[in-house]
């Protein structure tokens, strides 16, 4: 408030009532901040305890090697890191995941835009078929898992129908060529629920008037669909391709269910890959190793969303 | 002329119905046959042609599942984690989200980078100091192990403080005037108009973690500890069973998330749908 004015130009006492505020104001600036200190300290010491520490440990334990326990032995500095690139074990399940993502993105992204635009008609009823749309986010991985499971048993499964049309001896799980498109299956089905719910959300953001002007300049759906609905929905298609690549590098309970790795190491997803490094194996330093490359793909994943996300606030 | 527009119209809705239907069927086709495998007695599971419809509505296959395994345990330990998580996201998120929205500090733009950046650090990435800390606190097989480190959340607090943003300052400063403390306020004034997104992040962490799998499978060796989800994939895992039974113990299992899913459906979308689209 006063501080534009010179000091010099101050009779001592003001000088001393202005110094006297100043140290009031700062003295209140410090309680307000232990106040919020206060209000944020529960969530904080949670995350500094369960997400910070942990995290910075996990780049420590990945420069040891450790006894069964996951007691730090020896430190090897980067051998971990080298081994992961010599040893086929991390190299395979790095490409059997980034198979996984292509497997999995584009038909989830591809099935949900058409769910989506099935939801947006306008007829009687329609909330019904929204909800049996989105029926699978209110479904857990392991019940999903033990579902498919069994949909692909060779003979009361979905066999049987397939035989009928004449598609015979689908060896689903079984065979090290189809078992990942198995797995694959079953998480489009677990990520059709969401994928939908948010596209039929940014659907309806898209202004009506856009539509109806269209629809003056005689435009047919097809064309609205294309030169209006797909432009707008961009956005949201990068965000869901960033949230279904991040679920699909983190994917493990339907591997844990349905093949535990196999056949062949064909299913061995990097997160199942972790877990069965670290806690089968006691190979803590090598699974933490594999962790923090994990860590660092996710973070490309999400700096690569915001700067697209950013430029496209830019753009507008 | 009339009647076939009429008629056209009839047509094109009709065709639009059944692909909605369609759709719908191959949809629930894997949640149906799990339903019409539960149904089936033994002698029914043998047979073939297999069945595609139940010949009857029986529960004493869920019956079974219940003496097999303690399901009625599992199913309870689930929802003391899932209610014990979401009470602590409801608490330290509230508290958290009021300072970012109502109090003016120091680094509170630093703070809430902080809290933003955990949504980026992924679970899997701290999973195995995790699993080593909650071991020499001797937290396996307790509902502390299961449920502490879930308890704060980026995502809640950004849900949260995005709506308490929209309750109008003067109300703060009104407030004040008449001598409320920051904390009354917080519980008198914020807490109740914010009941809707309080709701859509009880239900949003709810869900979650009753269908969490990896962090259970981990620290619970106990059979009395054991969530649900891991229950009913040991449940498969003994070859004795018979699958109809295994099924049975997946319909019990998804009776409580299929009920909150019907009649939360509007706060659930919400939440879901809160990170993903803007206004």
């Amino acid at each position: 408030m006063d501080q534009n004015i010179p000091q010099t130009a101050l009779t001592p006492e003001l000088s001393f009532s202005s110094k006297f505020g100043k140290r009031g104001r700062q003295k209140r600036a410090v309680k307000t901040f232990f106040q919020a200190i206060l209000y944020l300290s529960p969530a904080l010491i949670l995350f500094i305890t369960f997400v910070f520490i942990p995290l910075i440990r996990s780049f420590e334990i990945s420069a040891y090697i450790t006894d069964p326990i996951g007691r730090l032995a020896k430190f090897v500095g980067l051998m971990n890191y080298e081994r992961l690139f010599q040893t086929t074990t991390f190299m395979n399940s790095f490409s059997r995941t980034l198979l996984f993502v292509l497997y999995t993105v584009p038909t989830t992204i591809l099935i949900s835009l058409g769910l989506a635009l099935l939801g947006d008609l306008r007829l009687k009823g329609i909330s019904v078929f929204r909800m049996i749309f989105s029926i699978s986010i209110a479904i857990s991985g392991a019940t999903a898992s033990l579902m498919f499971l069994y949909i692909y048993h060779p003979t009361i499964g979905v066999n049987y129908l397939l035989n009928l049309v004449g598609i015979h001896n689908m060896t689903w799980l079984v065979s090290q060529k189809t078992a990942l498109l198995s797995v694959a299956l079953t998480t489009v089905w677990l990520q059709i629920g969401l994928n939908t719910v948010i596209l039929l959300a940014a659907r309806q953001t898209i202004p009506e008037e856009l539509f109806e002007s269209a629809m003056i300049d005689g435009a047919n759906s097809w064309n609205k669909f294309l030169h209006i609905t797909l432009p707008m929905l961009s956005s949201t298609f990068f965000f869901l391709m960033v949230v279904d690549t991040l679920a699909a590098f983190q994917t493990f309970t339907p591997i844990h269910v349905m093949t535990k790795g196999g056949p062949l190491e064909s299913t061995n997803l990097l997160v199942y890959s972790i877990y069965r490094e670290f806690y089968f194996n006691g190979k803590y330093g090598f699974a933490a190793s594999q962790a923090i490359m994990l860590f660092f793909i996710m973070l490309l994943l999400t700096i690569l969303q915001f700067v697209f996300v950013e430029r496209k606030v830019h753009y507008e | 002329m009339k009647n076939q527009i009429f008629s056209r119209r009839l047509w094109s809705s009709i065709s639009q119905y059944l692909i909605l239907i369609i759709a719908s069927i191959i949809i629930l086709y894997p949640i149906w046959s799990a339903f019409n495998i539960a149904m089936m007695s033994d002698t029914e599971m043998g047979s073939y042609p297999p069945l595609q419809f139940p010949t009857a509505i029986r529960f004493e296959n869920i019956q079974r599942a219940l003496s097999q395994a303690p399901l009625g345990r599992y199913l309870f330990n689930s929802v003391v984690q899932s209610t014990l998580v979401m009470v602590g996201q409801l608490i330290t998120a509230c508290l958290a989200a009021y300072a970012f929205a109502f109090i003016e500090f120091k680094w509170r733009n630093f703070f809430f980078l902080v809290f933003l950046s955990t949504m980026m650090i992924p679970w899997e990435a701290t999973i195995i100091p995790n699993y080593l800390f909650i071991k020499t606190l001797g937290w396996t097989d307790t509902f502390q192990g299961l449920a502490i480190p879930f308890m704060a959340t980026g995502f809640g607090t950004f849900l949260l403080r995005q709506f308490f943003l929209k309750i109008p300052h003067e109300l703060k400063d009104a407030a004040t005037m008449d001598g409320c403390g920051s904390f009354r306020f917080l519980t008198t004034i914020v807490l109740p108009l914010a009941r809707p997104a309080l709701g859509t992040l009880a239900v949003y962490s709810f869900l979650q973690t009753y269908n969490q799998y990896l962090w259970p499978l981990l620290i619970t060796n106990n059979s009395s500890m054991r969530t649900v989800q891991i229950g009913i994939t040991l449940l498969q895992d003994e070859e004795r069973l018979m699958i109809n039974i295994v099924m049975a113990g997946v319909i019990f299992i998804l009776i409580p998330t299929l009920t909150l899913f019907v009649f939360s459906n509007r706060q659930l979308i919400r939440g879901l749908t809160a990170g993903a689209v803007k206004g």
